[in-house]
Order: structure tokens, then sequence, then C-alpha cells
């Protein structure tokens, strides 16, 4: 404005595209690092673990209790149906979420010396959502089981919402 | 890193399959919290849990930021022989807090 000469006619049109596409990539820049933009999905995450392989429902208990009132830390308790001999037993236990910022929760390593394959521990929930078990037996096959819970009080993520 | 809480039964019956609990004292950054200065405070986690029974690996765990502060991981082994059962928890600073306890199989 304190030089009309050149913002009157050719450079204003050029001048207002520049500054929505600035604006534009100012916000992609400002949004990408934070945001769930870089999240791989539920199913994506699950995909990674299994590498491909078809995912049946059963023989894998998840327990979450469905009302949680401290997102920073929720029981769960994974069961998997399986006699955990040399022969046939769970090979690894994955959980994943559905809204964290990051879709992996834990992954469990067991072998025939757990005699159970039965894990407790306690994870974040950064909102209301659902959250996979996923087994992987000795047999190469993968079962899951999923359940969903209610969050009022977050885990801290504040720059997610 | 500081304490680790673990919980071990003294004795046991051979075959018997025992619960094992282990606590670690760490404040598992995520790395998605803002500070004060309205920064995000750098990531610090545990990244891998490792129990072995007589120096052998018989449980393991890799953790993600979605695991609470002093993360508690509950599981089962089969009490074969008397020794030692050790845990040991790695960070993102490539620090490792150990603890062990001995039990004692009949």
């Amino acid at each position: 404005m304190d030089d009309p000469s050149r913002n009157q006619n050719l450079s204003f049109p050029i001048g207002r595209r520049q500054v929505l596409a600035a604006g534009l990539a100012g916000l992609v820049v400002v949004s990408l690092p934070r945001r769930v933009l870089a999240r791989p999905s539920l199913e994506e995450a699950i995909n990674t673990f299994t590498g491909g392989a078809e995912v049946l429902d059963g023989r894998v208990r998840l327990e979450l209790p469905p009302l949680v009132e401290n997102g920073n830390a929720v029981g769960i308790t994974i069961a998997a149906e399986s006699p955990m001999t040399a022969a046939d037993h769970v090979r690894r236990i994955g959980v994943f979420n559905e809204k964290n910022p990051e879709a992996n929760v834990v992954v469990f390593q067991l072998g025939p010396r757990c005699g159970r394959a039965e894990v407790s521990t306690r994870i974040r929930l950064a909102t209301s959502q659902v959250v996979v078990a996923v087994a992987e037996m000795s047999d190469g096959s993968f079962w899951s089981s999923r359940a969903s819970a209610i969050v009022t009080l977050a885990a801290c993520i504040e720059d997610l919402s | 890193m500081a304490r680790a809480l673990i919980n071990v039964p003294k004795t046991a019956r051979r075959g018997e399959i025992v619960e094992i609990r282990a606590m670690v004292a760490h404040s598992m950054e995520t790395g998605y919290r803002m500070g004060p200065n309205g920064v995000n405070m750098p990531r610090d986690i545990i990244r891998r849990f490792v129990c072995a029974y007589d120096g052998e690996e018989v449980f393991a765990a890799e953790l993600f930021p979605a695991m609470s502060a002093n993360p508690f991981i509950a599981f089962t082994l089969v009490a074969t022989t008397s020794g030692t059962i050790s845990f040991a928890w790695t960070d993102d600073a490539g620090e490792t807090q150990t603890a062990s306890a001995d039990i004692t199989v009949s």
C-alpha cells in the first residue's frame, strides 16, 4: 500500500497467488511432523507385523476395560489359546491401536518356556478407540482379538486433537 | 535409569508355571508431549525388555511410546531348574538397567 505503482496493475494478482501458495505450504509444513499424517493405519501396522499373512479371528483374548478413566495407564491382558509346547506355541504377540500418534503399542516375544501365553501390561490411550492384539503361532498362523475402550482422560498428547 | 521392581517366587515345583512381574521406574517420555517452552519434549523410552532364565532368553518385549510410564509387564515361565532369572531393560540412550532373582526348584 505504501507503493501504489507496484501494487496496482501487474503484480497484485501474482502477489495474491504467492501469498496463498505460501500460506498453503506453511500449513503443510507445520502440520506434517505432528499430525497423524505419517501414522500408518491400524490395518497397515498389523500388515507390517504379519508380513501380509491372513489374520484370523479367535484363539486370542484381549482384555481391556470398556471404560477407561485415565488413558495414561490402561491395564490390558492378552491370553492366547496354545499348549505352549516346543512344537506348538505362540511366537509373538503384537498390540496395536487405532488413534494414538503411533500404531504400535508393544510386541512380546514368547516361547515354549513361558508355559502359558498370557501377558499383562499397562498402556497409554490417547482417545476412545479400538485396540487389537495379534498372536503369531509357531505354525505361522496369525490370530487376533479386538476390543474398544472409551477414554475419559486422555494420555498427554495435547497437539493431537 | 532408576529402580526396578521384580516379583519372582522364591521356590517352585519342577514343571510348575510361575508368574513373573517386572516393573522399572522410567518416565517413558513419548516425544509427543509439549514442554514448558512450547517445544515437544524429546522422546526417551525403554525399547526392549528381555528376561533370561539361566542365561537363556525366554521372554522379550519390544516397547513403543504407547507403553505407560514405569512399564509393567507380567508373564509366566515354567520352573525348570534352580537358577537365576535375570531382567534387562534398554532405553533410547542405550543404557541398560538390570535386575535378577534366584528361584529354587524342587
